[in-house]
């Protein structure tokens, strides 16, 4: 094990978000305040509660699966991308690294930074509601998940991508969409029934209601079947990586 | 002396369908400065490719300090230092972070004297906390150099080392090459300057169209390949060579000034004395005489151009 490789690639990744310190960690801050201004205080004060949960309590696990999906898309897709498309790569790739180092520094940075985001969110919306976990535990479980699985498929995606626009196309056309419409603002329970039956295929849902779970101990399905979902895309995308590895796909020539 | 780096029929054809190495072998010696001398396209960078892990070769095998480098990747990649042709840098790097990283990515542990060593003798010291992309060209390429020696590799690849680089800073690069070598490091350079290998190679290849032509020594290839020419000017111009010449490999020039009269220096007659015997017994007089050798270019130029 090259331990010093990997020490190296986290060291370089997180060195990055901390010169872009801006960008990395108050832009989720600021979107957060925003979200809790508009949906927490003008349409929380109308809709009050949900089972049981007063509304503006009841979005910060959304808001923060938001951020999370999105951040770690992001920094761990531009992570690889960036090496491949400047050319610098070509250090990685005549290093005695094997594969899973490489894996280990770049998704092991872009999780931790996401998981940092995660908790700064949450003491950010410590400042508009009283925050209650029900679960401290678990939270902290499916936060470390969905962080660690979505660097993984950020990295599958800067890996697949050829050019910039492919960076953002599938964050900005499917996660977003799928978050937006995963009940990150609303339960799925106050959809009309044929609506209810269609979000059950978007994965995004079982990820939310796991993690609201955690919180309140209210849940749009089982908490179970959440944390299969969320261990089941994390197996599919270690296989898709190792795949990628197998062929040196868009690595090697 | 034993060969560091054994590449066996080595082919690559890239996934176009292009053939970029055809069947090439060549042994490195241990602490040799071998100079790849080929056109544009010859496949010097896909050889060197190969050999740093960069690319997988379709055929053929090559190992380094006698492990495969496929199997043995971790030991054979961390024996060697690679700068690349292209100046590929981070833009928001800085110089003594790119060398940490460079460093601890091959597996090194962290020795600030060490890598403070390098950029000294890199003239790069002051500009440990400049940012990459305010360097200029000969600066980026020195950073690449110090990047590629930051773990102490006991072999170095340098694509190109001096395209785009300026005179002096060319033989600062000479310099460097060969200091490197006094302390034990292979070196191949692969270069389009014939003057370049000639300067500062101990053995020269010569590659095109992905076939390796020759390796050889480079007194000796100079010695094979080597033909001089004696350049005889004579007193009067001669309008045609004389019947009685004919037969010798003579050559009269245009202006019918000059007889040039080219020779085998090794061989153990040249034919010079017979051959200024035979212009006196003609009725010439010799007014100056002057003795060519051909350079590295010359062999080069007629060994490209003998293949198609
Ligand atoms: N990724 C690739 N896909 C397809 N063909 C390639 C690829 N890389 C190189 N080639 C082709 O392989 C041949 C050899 O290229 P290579 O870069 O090894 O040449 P070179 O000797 O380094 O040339 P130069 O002196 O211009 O750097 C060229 O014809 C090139 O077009
Ligand atoms: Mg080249």
């Amino acid at each position: 094990m090259n331990s010093y490789a990997i020490r190296v690639i986290y060291k370089y990744e997180m060195l990055r978000a901390w010169e872009t310190l801006a960008q990395s960690f108050a832009s989720p801050v600021i979107s957060t305040a925003l979200y809790f201004v508009v949906f927490g205080s003008a349409i929380g004060s109308r809709i009050q509660h949900i089972e049981g949960v007063p509304y503006g309590l009841f979005i910060v696990p959304g808001l923060m699966m938001l951020a999370l999906l999105t951040q770690s898309i992001a920094n761990a897709s531009f992570g690889i991308f960036f090496p491949r498309f400047t050319g610098t790569i070509y250090e990685l790739l005549s290093a005695p690294v094997s594969f899973v180092e490489i894996l280990i520094g770049y998704v092991g940075a872009a999780a931790s930074k996401s998981f940092i985001i995660g908790l700064i969110i949450l003491a950010t919306a410590g400042f508009f509601v009283p925050l209650q976990i029900a679960h401290p535990v678990w939270m902290l479980t499916f936060l470390l998940l969905t962080c660690i699985s979505f660097s993984l498929f950020g990295f599958i995606i800067g890996l697949w991508a050829t050019n910039f626009e492919k960076l953002q196309l599938i964050p900005m056309l499917v996660i977003t969409p799928l978050v937006f419409l995963g009940g990150s603002f609303y339960s799925v329970n106050m959809l009309p029934p044929a609506w209810q039956t269609v979000s059950l295929f978007n994965p995004v849902v079982y990820l939310i209601s796991g993690f609201r779970w955690s919180f309140f101990e209210v849940a749009d399905v089982d908490v179970g079947l959440s944390l299969a979902m969320v261990l089941g895309f994390l197996g599919l995308c270690l296989a898709v990586v190792w795949w990628m590895f197998r062929t040196g796909y868009r690595l090697k020539q | 002396m034993t060969a560091i780096i054994s590449i066996s029929n080595l082919s690559k054809t890239y996934a176009n369908g292009y053939q970029a190495l055809k069947n090439v072998s060549l042994d490195i010696q241990s602490g040799e400065i071998l100079a790849l001398l080929g056109p544009n396209g010859a496949g010097k960078t896909t050889l060197i490719s190969i050999v740093c892990g960069i690319v997988n070769a379709t055929g053929g095998k090559v190992t380094v300090a006698g492990r495969d480098i496929v199997q043995d990747y971790r030991l054979t990649r961390s024996l060697i230092g690679l700068v690349p042709q292209e100046l590929t840098l981070g833009a928001f790097d800085r110089v003594w972070n790119t060398l940490c990283f460079s460093r601890g990515l091959f597996g090194k542990k962290p020795d600030r004297a060490y890598l403070e060593q390098v950029l000294r003798d890199l003239s790069l010291w002051d500009k440990k906390d400049s940012m990459l992309m305010a360097l200029s060209g000969g600066m980026k390429r020195r950073v690449l150099i110090g990047k590629a020696l930051a773990h102490e590799p006991r072999i170095l690849f340098l694509d190109e080392p001096t395209a785009g680089v300026d005179v002096e800073l060319r033989k600062d690069m000479w310099a460097l090459v060969r200091q490197l070598q006094a302390s034990g490091v292979t070196i191949i350079l692969t270069t389009h300057y014939i003057e370049e290998a000639e300067a500062i190679a101990d053995r020269v290849g010569v590659i095109n169209h992905g076939e390796l032509l020759l390796v050889d020594d480079k007194q000796a290839l100079m010695h094979k390949l080597g033909k001089r020419q004696l350049l005889i000017e004579i007193e009067t111009p001669l309008a045609e060579m004389p019947a009685a010449l004919a037969d010798r490999p003579l050559e009269l020039s245009a202006d019918g000034r000059t007889l040039i009269y080219t020779y085998d220096p090794h061989r153990p007659q040249t034919g010079i004395d017979e051959l200024l015997q035979a212009l006196r017994d003609a009725g010439l007089t010799i007014k100056d005489v002057l003795s060519t050798k051909t350079s590295l270019e010359e062999i080069f130029v007629n060994l490209v151009q003998a293949k198609p």
